[in-house]
């Protein structure tokens, strides 16, 4: 230590509770997250046995808001979600993979549950590392979809996203039955996530499978709300014993970041490089979502990810 | 530890003259005590009153400045180690780093992005504003040359003077007068003439630790003189190093009051990677855990801007949430055909919502609806931006006699309300617009007024 002057109690948080773990993939493929005894990165004080996860994301449908910067990297499969996931693992090196489907959202293709289903089902069987599928967010649409994919790729688990109030009920009876793990949505508030946790718990399913997503606002875009949220939940957690809040939380931040109009400006001299504009939002987004508890971050631009996972190295050694 | 009003309010004068800028004693005690005013602001204090009060209340990170005038730069004062439990009080810094042995294209160039790179984000000026100048040769001409330039450059810059030359900081020091810079770096040998040239010039110092146990060593030293005004630097050049001693100092300070640390610090990203996007990353930990001043190699706005939107959003006051004031905002001078538009009294809303319409040249009105602070969704799931609410302010607003038609545009996300709103305003057409306010300016470009 390069502190043997400093009282060690001075500077020391006191943990009482620890993250719980929770095993994402299947078979030979399996990755485990959280676990951590400690805050972030707080490696002078203890544990954090296993590193942040980061899965890219792979839309169902051919994205048509992405802007050129973020597509180039994904131009001979932008139609193809199964090569996208592909190239996601040979070219990227993906260690998870979060597959979005978009295509489902009544308000956008209103794409029937059954056939994206079908589609996403083909992705999931043919690769191997951990998958998160991502429902569009319409509570009704994504139980239809989400329970038609899992009928239809026998013994492999995926992480079932997003189960909210209005629909943990079926879904988490779902996840229970196949024991998948699944991700627990709800919208940015302490207390709204820890009572969405008792809600699966009394269904009867573990709280060692569940993950928790505080919904996410990008840089520049409400970032500090949810900053603040997971650091609170992860307080709860960790030095207040509140054992229904010690989970690992998901992170689904491309969605959010590439949204944004400064992701989309073209280059100039104010703002710079438009691409790499963007994979610093992205990127800095992750930094934020990491040093506040994140451990599984959802994310799009390979060099965004490359950088992120650099500099989770860099703060583990 | 700390006071309260009371205690404090026995050693003031209670004569309620108000010369303090509040009108009684007791108002200001209860000010000083919640750390909103400083107990210097009571002229009639005295001065045994002042030091009992200052020390008991200062925060537990001194606050220390630099500059003066337009080139102030504040930092320290933290009371807190996670933003929730109040706020943090000062943004970290960014300096851009110049030395000696750049060539003047180099400098320049950085000086010229130190100026032009600024960007307003809801109503705040955000900028990198700290210039850190720096003397690799030890040779003393050059750096007062550099010094110079840069003074004479930059007028609202604040200065970091770097060298291991004592002689050459004090020369600096002397150029920049009240523009009071940051003097860098005490070590354990040269504390002593560092602290007699701090107190002839008036500038505050900056400890160059070798680590964290010699950072307290020289800290203890330096207060051993007297001498308060410090700025640390824990020696810390690995990510992982400077996120911990970062760490470190800032818990020992807030959680046990622990003196030797209890100073804001200053962190070198510019001396951990060569690759700039990678010393952004570590910028962005730094300014998320704690530090007063981040130096990076240079500046260029695809890296500086993220870095400012983080600075700006972490250190927004998590209790204040930043509102627009509500009312019928006229838009590119507007008038009886222009499009009207609706939306929330979030200040980021309102700022890219009407930055958007003015990029358009679209002339247009827009309905700002207190909606407490909160953005469209957020707002319309509390219940503040419902259909009835909107509409009550549609008639109240004056919209109905500054336009012939009655077309009323709302936000995308709110397009399920459409019908509602119909029920409420019977005499407008409900036309839904865009989701993202980017869309807005072609979508204004092709509104027409309905019949
Ligand atoms: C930050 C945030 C909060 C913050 C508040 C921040 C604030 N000042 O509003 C906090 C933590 C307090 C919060 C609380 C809640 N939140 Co909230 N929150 C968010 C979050 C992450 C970001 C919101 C934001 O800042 N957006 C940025 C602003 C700029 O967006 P905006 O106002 O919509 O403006 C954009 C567009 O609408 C458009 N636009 C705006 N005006 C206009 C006008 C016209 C004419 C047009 C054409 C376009 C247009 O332009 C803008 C830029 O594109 C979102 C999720 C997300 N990622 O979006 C959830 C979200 C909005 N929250 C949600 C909810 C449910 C809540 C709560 C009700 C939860 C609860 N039960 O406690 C509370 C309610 C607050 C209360 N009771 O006090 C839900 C809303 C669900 C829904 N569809 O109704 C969301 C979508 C999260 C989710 N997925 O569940 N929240
Ligand atoms: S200036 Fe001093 S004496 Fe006068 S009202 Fe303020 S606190 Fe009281």
């Amino acid at each position: 230590e390069r502190a043997s002057k400093v009282p060690p109690d001075s500077y020391m948080m006191k943990y009482t509770g620890r993250i719980r773990e929770t095993v994402l993939g299947y078979g030979d493929n399996q990755v485990k997250i959280g676990g951590e005894e400690v805050l972030p990165f707080h490696g002078f004080e203890g544990s954090m046995p296993n590193k942040p996860l980061i899965a890219m994301e792979v839309p169902d449908i051919k994205p048509e808001e992405w802007p050129e910067s973020l597509t180039r990297h994904f131009e001979d499969v932008l139609e193809n979600p199964l090569a996208w996931a592909q190239k996601c693992i040979n070219d990227y090196k993906a260690e998870a993979i979060s597959l979005s489907l978009g295509s489902t959202d009544p308000n956008g293709m209103n794409r029937p549950a059954s056939e994206a289903a079908r589609d996403a089902a083909q992705v999931i069987n043919s690769i191997d590392i951990p998958i998160i599928v991502w429902g569009c967010g319409n509570s009704e649409r994504d139980t239809e979809s989400l329970r038609e994919i899992t009928a239809q790729i026998g013994d492999k688990k995926v992480c079932l996203a997003p189960l909210e109030d209005t629909n943990y009920k079926s879904l988490g009876a779902t996840a229970m039955a196949f024991q998948y793990p699944l991700v627990a949505s709800s919208p940015i508030d302490v207390n709204l996530a820890k009572q969405l946790n008792i809600l699966l718990e009394n269904l009867g399913v573990s709280l060692d499978t569940v993950l928790m997503d505080p919904s996410i606002g990008a840089l520049g875009y409400g970032i500090e709300y949810t900053y603040s949220v997971m650091e609170r939940i992860r307080l709860a957690a960790l030095t207040q014993e509140d054992e229904k809040l010690q989970n690992s939380m998901v992170c689904n931040l491309g969605v959010q970041v590439w949204k944004a109009k400064e992701c989309k400006l073209p280059t100039d001299d104010m703002m710079g490089d438009m691409e790499r504009r963007g994979v610093m939002i992205e990127a800095i987004t992750a930094v934020c979502m990491l040093l506040a508890g994140g451990d599984v971050l959802i994310m799009r631009h390979p060099r965004a990810i490359n950088l992120t996972k650099s500099l989770i190295k860099g703060l583990l050694n | 530890m700390a006071l309260t009003g009371i205690q404090i309010l026995k050693m003031l004068p209670k004569t309620n003259c108000g010369e303090c800028g509040i009108p009684t004693c007791l108002a200001f005690a209860m000010k000083v005590a919640a750390g909103q005013m400083e107990v210097e602001k009571c002229p009639y204090a005295s001065d045994e009153a002042k030091e009992t009060i200052g020390e008991a209340s200062a925060p537990p990170i001194r606050t220390v400045r630099l500059g003066a005038g337009e080139s102030a730069f504040t930092m320290g004062g933290e009371i807190c180690l996670f933003r929730h439990e109040k706020r943090f009080e000062n943004p970290a810094g960014l300096a851009v780093l110049v030395s000696t042995d750049m060539s003047d294209e180099n400098i320049d160039g950085r000086l010229e992005r130190f100026k032009t790179l600024r960007y307003e984000r809801v109503g705040v000026m955000m900028r990198a504003q700290l210039i850190a100048v720096k003397d690799t040769g030890g040779d003393k001409e050059k750096f007062t040359a550099l010094v110079k330039g840069v003074l004479e450059s930059t007028g609202d810059a604040s200065l970091i003077l770097i060298s291991d030359k004592v002689e050459n900081l004090k020369e600096g020091a002397e150029l920049c007068g009240d523009r009071k810079p940051l003097l860098y770096g005490v070590t354990a040998e040269n504390s002593d003439d560092m602290v007699s040239i701090a107190n002839e010039t008036g500038c505050p110092l900056g400890i160059k630790g070798i680590n964290l146990d010699d950072t307290v060593t020289i800290s203890e030293k330096l207060q051993e003189k007297g001498f308060k005004d410090i700025v640390i630097d824990t020696g810390a050049r690995t990510p992982r190093a400077s996120f911990e001693d970062s760490v470190v100092v800032r818990s020992s300070a807030i959680k046990a009051k622990y003196k030797p640390l209890g100073f804001p610090t200053i962190t070198f990203p510019c001396e951990m990677t060569d690759d700039p996007l990678m010393e952004a990353m570590v910028a962005s930990v730094l300014i998320a855990k704690y530090a007063g001043i981040v130096v990076l190699s240079d500046l260029q706005g695809d890296t500086l801007f993220p870095l400012l939107l983080e600075q700006l959003n972490l250190f927004t006051d998590p209790q204040r949430p930043m509102v627009q004031k509500e009312d019928l905002y006229n838009i590119n001078g507007p008038g009886e055909d222009s499009p009207v538009l609706v939306t929330c009294n979030f200040s980021l809303t309102y700022f890219i919502v009407s930055g958007e319409i003015e990029g358009s040249k679209v002339p247009s009105w827009l309905i700002v609806k207190d909606t407490e602070g909160l953005s469209v969704l957020t707002a319309w799931a509390a219940g503040k931006f419902g259909a009835d609410l909107i509409a009550q302010f549609i008639k109240k607003s004056g919209i109905e006699e500054k336009v012939k038609h009655r077309d009323l545009i709302i936000p995308g996300y709110l397009a399920s309300m459409k019908g509602e709103l119909e029920e409420e305003l019977p005499e407008w057409n409900i036309i839904i617009g865009p989701r993202e306010a980017g869309h807005i300016p072609a979508f204004l470009k092709e509104w027409q007024p309905s019949e």
